[in-house]
């Protein structure tokens, strides 16, 4: 862990979002998920965004990962405005500059880890045998070199996750968005999950982390406090005073 | 494009895989379109047999014979005004003979008379009822198509002479004789003995339609002697070139209005007639039989294809989840209509092969058990099966590819 402290140098500017806002309109009742939030974020950067259960986090990381369209407010990814892309343009972006991880892993329970990492693969029109090779590499990065051919329901949920992680790297993405990637993992798996996220980290990969738990989000070298839909906070680094721990 | 293969390939497996997890629902679901596709198969091949068959009843009328006769081969709304027609000699073959003889050019060969009448016929114990016996002449042969399978056609001293010699048909010989050889066997007709000289080539029966199976032929002369004169005549003429049937149709009508003498204000007291005018009255019932046949099992198939959409509309939604996640990782709008019609179809071309399969293995025993059925099983059939198949397959997961290709990926993602 001594390399925690270690801040790699930022690069250029990745996201740039500035005063978005998003609405869900559930029949007569408005949800103000998100009510004015500016972020930039830059190449090289870990930041770990937190809040309480249903402080917007999600809805946040969908929009930053081309997801979820923006109610107002400009989003600009790569220099490129978002809302000005078509329903193919998006799919594209999320297909090689967004790698997601998911709290659920998300992973096809009927095809082998190396199908599922090679999925991205397919969508960006790679042929076949890159396809596999550049699947299995990615796969034995994650420390699964041994595990190609095994389904989700032969691996452990520690496992999963990894076969997730390599699913969300295997393009070379901009950026790593990993959704409560512990969540569903006990402490130990998680501590080894947010070893390999740092080992990501190192290796020169940008991560955004959304967690509401402080142990994890220690691991980030910057912090965005979510509240109510609005940033709260936003400072470098993991202070333990400020960052207290949250009813979930 | 290459992306698009890639992502065809991917739908593909993802569609077996889906069919094999899910064995006992894509079976059941696929029994619809495979009872569909086996419905719509059978009368296919029905509607195809009675094509063929009718093609060939019709053949046997020769497609290069004109037919004279009372009346007209098609329905007539003033019946009464052929009613009174005098009736067709047979004598008028060899005045016609006569006059194609001394025509230059002639655009005719050679006319024959014919009369038939219904009869029953007889050898040792075995009796065929309402056999068609026909009297004409040898030259009946250059007319027809008609075939021997054993023996021979009554030559032209036996026609001259009135010779007790018959030729008969397929279905004659095998009932009265089912063990014996036919020939120079003598049969009992209306109390008159004849010898079997020939037995014609087996030509099958379709629909009640006229087929030498079931007639008898005897020389004209024989055919008067021993029948009463009230029998049907007519003049059948065999033209040279059947390009030009028109132009030998003129001629005898001409050649007719002599032999009628009719003096050229009167209308022709007689009508000339060829398959082509049986065809077209036919065609139309042929075309209604297919048309109300192919939409009545073309329902059964569309039962079927309500199922497959069900079924994957059921799919769309147990995989929502896995939609989103898809979305995520960069599936475009059309990769996801494109893997859920891949489902769609790949059940239906399935259904299609079993079902074409039951319905080949059907065709074969229903030919077997009952031969005389109008059935016949062909390559185009399975080609558009096959395709009917894959129409089928796209008709019925459209609606839920799209509903599928439309989803919201949050949405999508967010669902339990
Ligand atoms: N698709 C949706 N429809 C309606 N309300 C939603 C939807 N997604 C999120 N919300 C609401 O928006 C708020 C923020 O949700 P979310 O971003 O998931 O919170 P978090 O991830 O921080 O727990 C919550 O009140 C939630 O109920
Ligand atoms: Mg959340």
């Amino acid at each position: 862990m001594e390399t925690r402290n270690s801040i790699r140098p930022p690069g250029p500017v990745v996201i740039d979002i500035e005063n978005i806002t998003k609405e869900y309109v559930m029949g007569e009742e408005v949800v103000r998920a998100l009510r004015g939030v500016s972020l930039q974020i830059r190449r090289n950067e870990y930041l770990a965004i937190m809040g309480p259960s249903g402080s917007g986090k999600s809805t946040l990381m969908n929009m930053l990962g081309c997801l979820d369209t923006p109610t107002s407010g400009r989003y600009e990814f790569n220099g490129k405005n978002v809302a000005e892309m078509d329903d193919d343009e998006l799919a594209a972006v999320r297909n090689r500059e967004i790698g997601f991880v998911f709290q659920t892993f998300n992973l096809l329970p009927r095809s082998t880890s190396l199908r599922n990492v090679e999925l991205p693969l397919i969508y960006a029109g790679i042929n076949p045998d890159r396809r596999v090779e550049r699947a299995a590499q990615v796969l034995a990065d994650v420390g699964l070199g041994d595990r190609i051919h095994h389904k989700p329901n032969e691996l452990s949920g520690g496992q999963r996750q990894r076969v997730a992680i390599a699913r969300a790297l295997v393009n070379g993405p901009s950026i790593i968005l990993a959704d409560e990637p512990t969540g569903n993992l006990d402490s130990k798996t998680g501590e080894e999950i947010m070893e390999l996220v740092e080992n990501l980290y190192q290796h020169g990969n940008t991560i955004i982390l959304v967690t509401h738990e402080r142990d994890i989000a220690a691991h980030a070298r910057r912090t965005v406090h979510l509240r109510d839909g609005l940033i709260e906070m936003d400072h470098v680094g993991f202070i333990p005073e400020l960052d207290l721990p949250v009813a979930r | 494009m290459k992306r698009f293969l890639y992502e065809l390939g991917e739908s593909w497996k993802i569609a077996a895989a889906q069919m094999r997890s899910n064995l006992t629902r894509s079976t059941l679901t696929a029994l619809g379109v495979i009872i569909g596709i086996i419905a719509v198969t059978l009368m296919g091949t029905a509607v195809n047999g009675i094509s063929i068959g009718f093609d060939k009843s019709m053949a046997v009328l020769g497609d290069d014979v004109l037919y004279v006769t009372q009346w007209p081969w098609k329905p007539v709304d003033d019946w009464w005004n052929y009613r009174d027609r005098k009736k067709i000699k047979t004598e008028y073959a060899e005045t016609l003979n006569r006059m194609i003889a001394a025509t230059p050019n002639s655009n005719l060969v050679v006319a024959v008379p014919t009369s038939n009448f219904m009869r029953s016929i007889k050898y040792g114990g075995n009796q065929v009822n309402n056999v068609f016996v026909l009297g004409t002449t040898s030259d009946f042969i250059i007319t027809s198509t008609i075939d021997c399978t054993a023996g021979r056609f009554f030559n032209e001293l036996e026609s001259r002479g009135g010779a007790n010699v018959v030729v008969i048909g397929y279905d004659v010989a095998d009932a009265l004789f089912p063990s014996e050889n036919p020939i120079d066997k003598s049969v009992l007709i209306n109390g008159q003995l004849f010898k079997v000289i020939g037995v014609n080539t087996r030509q099958g029966t379709f629909l009640g339609l006229f087929s030498w199976d079931s007639m008898v032929a005897m020389p004209l002369g024989a055919f008067n002697k021993y029948f009463s004169a009230k029998t049907e005549s007519d003049v059948r003429v065999k033209v040279k070139d059947k390009t030009r049937l028109a132009d030998a149709k003129d001629e005898l009508t001409g050649l007719m209005r002599r032999v009628r003498g009719l003096p050229p204000e009167k209308k022709d007291d007689f009508s000339i007639n060829e398959q082509q005018a049986f065809k077209s009255t036919l065609d139309p019932m042929k075309n209604s039989i297919a048309i109300a046949g192919l939409f009545i099992t073309g329902l059964s198939l569309f039962v079927g294809a309500i199922g497959i959409m069900n079924i994957t509309f059921v799919s769309v939604k147990e995989r929502t989840k896995e939609i989103g996640t898809r979305k995520a990782l960069g599936a475009r709008r059309r990769t996801i209509l494109l893997q859920f019609l891949i489902e769609s179809t790949a059940l239906c071309l399935l259904g299609g092969f079993v079902g074409l399969a039951f319905a080949y293995l059907m065709c074969f025993g229903i030919g077997k058990a009952v031969p005389s059925f109008p059935i016949h099983f062909s390559l185009g059939l399975v080609l558009i099966s096959m395709i009917v198949s894959i129409l089928t397959g796209l008709f019925s997961g459209f609606a839920p590819a799209w509903t599928a290709s439309r989803l919201d990926p949050v949405t999508a993602l967010r669902y339990e």
